[in-house]
């Protein structure tokens, strides 16, 4: 397939010698206009990559956090629909940063997978990540996916032995996201010399970008995530700057935009200092 | 001729892949694929093993109490005055339900996989219970996940779960019903998905769960096949089933599916009518999607979020059902109806004063629709219901329907 803004952006970064930040939050939290902001906020404060969440009912792999963050955007009034929409409009202002879809399978099933691709494809989108669509179903999403031109991102996951790798790398473009722990979103991190260790296991088996999540909250976990991995994600903390200027009713107690920006500043700071003191 | 294309057998599913025609699959996230895929192999070659099948059938002579009795229900006979009645006393096997069959074949693949940690899901408790007998029986810690809501009105299997030393998490997401427990019992599966087994209790979930359950299941209509042969020496003109995930259902079902003449229904909870979204009959009013798992019949709203639905039956509220049965939807082969809460009511009551025997909510579904079927039936015509538990569970329940307290 040919270069997407993702390949570009992974390029760009490797000449640069630093990991990519990912930053991930939920599409239509607390409501479409607000998390809109947010996502427009993220390049400025160094974002590389941005993961849009899709809200599901029924989010299996995700923590409190996340599960509470879809909740709120689907009584907002989120749909799939908006959430392709939301693409559209950041797209308006800002065609470089790549922008991954993030959720379950089943909207995107029911929504029509060929009408989502081309709706997708059309408003900007550059990847997506569907937890719930192991390498066995990919006749379902990620083979028209690719067909489409949309990078199908697969989870690596501890549980990925040497045997299985190769299967779950085979449809896989853009970047491999390692799973950094068994569990789900937002929980503890795991031993970060483990993650480096596993890193260099999947690059042995591949060249694409290796981007590391679940558990990253801080700068600092940040900086030593990024010291072996092409790029980190956080989501719970992002999701959670969101949470923490919303009341008990939901009314915002103070601007989410601004909150999720001094995060990510600081999560930027983190990553770009991981290689230089990796080489001290 | 019109006919839809039939298969050779209906019995031949799922396929390598998991799939019963376009349902089931594996949709689970990359962290569990290994796991599933281990189990596949370990049941695979313990479902041919005869020291498994030995030891299967010796827990469930003596501990369970197998075979359950095919009991003629004089008393409903006489009282719908039309096809006679056989009820399959699955309510009289040990914890009071079918769900003992299941966790015992479960439990000695735990067992054989080496895995520590037992986990399930539960919805009216019944299978809560038989999941922490069985771990009791074999000396293995099991956490039981139950919605919020059915910890209050299952108060009684809640205990009984406690007593028999397993942990009880309620789960207050969504409406605090089965579909939550089963969210938080994958979530603590992916976490601890080292040493733990999860037990789940249903003919759903990705392959090969839809299967093997429906395998431990099938003792029921395999038994009832040869006791309705020895007592009528004939088959049965209509067999009956309540549905929620459906284990019951596929395991009466399944030994009949080739037998053409026939005819299988299958209920679902109506709750308090289809109109609105206070039911559970996703094949009557849903439609195909994914969630836990697998792909099936499921209630969702036009963004393809999975609505919450309502039945009286604790055991029946959950909006989706097990690949199999929207495959024997899809392909004619079972009928799918649905009954109200108050039919479901109505048939419970009527059962305990004609029959003295206190049907379970769920399997109160399937009498009520044999109270509507039966005499529309020759006197010399065959009604099997699968009476799949006992409903001291339910009293509670039904008290307070009824108004009453104690």
């Amino acid at each position: 397939m040919t270069t997407t803004r993702i390949d570009r952006c992974f390029a760009k970064l490797k000449d640069e010698g630093r990991p990519a930040l990912v930053t991930y939050f939920m599409g239509g939290d607390p409501d479409y206009e607000t998390s809109l902001k947010i996502m427009k906020a993220m390049p400025a404060a160094g974002t590389d990559v941005i993961e849009l969440g899709m809200p599901f009912s029924d989010p299996m792999a995700d923590g409190p956090a996340i599960q509470a963050a879809g909740l709120r955007a689907l009584k907002g009034g989120q749909t799939l629909a908006r959430t392709i929409q939301m693409v559209r409009d950041f797209r308006a202002h800002d065609d470089d940063t790549p922008i991954v879809m993030m959720g379950y399978y089943n909207p995107i099933y029911i929504y029509g997978v060929e009408r989502f691709l081309a709706e997708a494809r059309d408003a900007g989108l550059d990847g997506l990540i569907v937890v719930d669509l192991p390498p066995e179903m990919d006749a379902e999403l990620c083979v028209p996916a690719l067909k489409a031109g949309i990078n199908f991102i697969r989870l690596a996951t501890p549980t990925t032995d040497a045997k299985r790798l190769p299967k779950v790398l085979e449809n896989t473009s853009g970047f491999v996201y390692y799973v950094s722990m068994t569990g789900i979103t937002g929980s503890a991190l795991a031993n970060t010399g483990d993650v480096s260790e596993a890193v260099a296991r999947i690059k042995s088996h591949t060249d694409l970008p290796v981007c590391v999540g679940f558990g990253v909250k801080t700068a600092e976990q940040a900086r030593a995530i990024g010291a072996s991995a092409d790029g980190v994600v956080v989501g719970t903390a992002i999701v959670n700057a969101v949470a923490s200027v919303l009341g008990p009713d939901g009314q915002m107690t103070a601007d989410p935009a601004e909150a999720v920006a001094t995060l990510v500043s600081g999560l930027a700071q983190g990553v770009r200092r991981a290689r230089l003191e990796a080489v001290d | 001729m019109n006919m839809p294309i039939q298969p050779n057998s209906f019995r031949t599913g799922p396929d390598e892949a998991g799939m019963f025609g376009v349902f089931g699959g594996r949709f689970v996230a990359e962290t569990l694929m290994p796991l599933i895929l281990e189990l596949e192999t370990q049941w695979n070659q313990a479902k041919t093993d005869p020291a498994f099948q030995a030891e299967l059938k010796n827990l469930s002579t003596y501990y369970a109490g197998r075979p359950s009795k095919l009991y003629f229900a004089e008393g409903l006979t006489r009282h719908l005055g039309g096809a006679k009645i056989y009820l399959k006393r699955e309510d009289l096997n040990h914890t009071g339900s079918h769900k003992i069959n299941n966790c015992l074949g479960q439990i000695l693949l735990a067992k054989r996989m080496g895995k520590t940690r037992i986990i399930a899901e539960t919805g009216a408790g019944q299978h809560g219970v038989a999941s922490a007998t069985v771990s009791a029986r074999f000396g293995f810690p099991c956490v039981v996940y139950m919605g919020a809501t059915d910890v209050e009105r299952q108060k009684p299997n809640v205990f009984r779960m406690k007593l028999l030393g397993a942990q009880v998490n309620p789960v207050s997401s969504g409406h605090g019903t089965l579909k939550d427990a089963m969210n938080e019992a994958l979530r603590d599966w992916v976490t601890n998905v080292h040493d733990t087994y999860y037990l789940i209790g249903t003919a759903a979930g990705p392959h090969p769960y839809p299967e093997m359950v429906r395998e431990f299941q099938s003792v029921i209509g395999t038994e009832a096949r040869e006791q309705i042969l020895e007592q009528e020496g004939r088959l049965p003109d209509a067999i009956i089933a309540s549905v929620g995930g459906g284990s019951n259902a596929i395991g009466l079902f399944h030994p009949f599916l080739d037998d053409r003449d026939v005819r299988i229904i299958g209920i679902e909870a109506g709750g308090r009518g289809l109109g609105g979204v206070e039911h559970c009959a996703s094949m009557s009013a849903g439609k195909p999607g994914v969630l836990h798992g697998n792909r099936t019949y499921l209630l969702q709203n036009e963004d393809g979020q999975i609505v919450d639905g309502h039945s009286i039956s604790a055991g029946l509220d959950y909006p989706g059902v097990g690949p199999e049965h929207s495959w024997l939807r899809d392909s004619g082969r079972v009928e799918y109806v649905p009954i109200m809460d108050d039919e479901a009511l109505a048939a419970f009551q009527l059962t305990t004063r004609v029959e003295g025997i206190i049907p379970a909510l769920e399997s109160a579904h399937a009498i009520a629709q044999a109270v509507k079927l039966a005499p529309t039936m020759g006197k010399e015509e065959i009604i099997v219901i699968n009476l799949s538990g006992r409903g001291d569970k339910d009293v509670h329940t039904v008290a307070s329907m009824m108004g009453m307290e104690f």
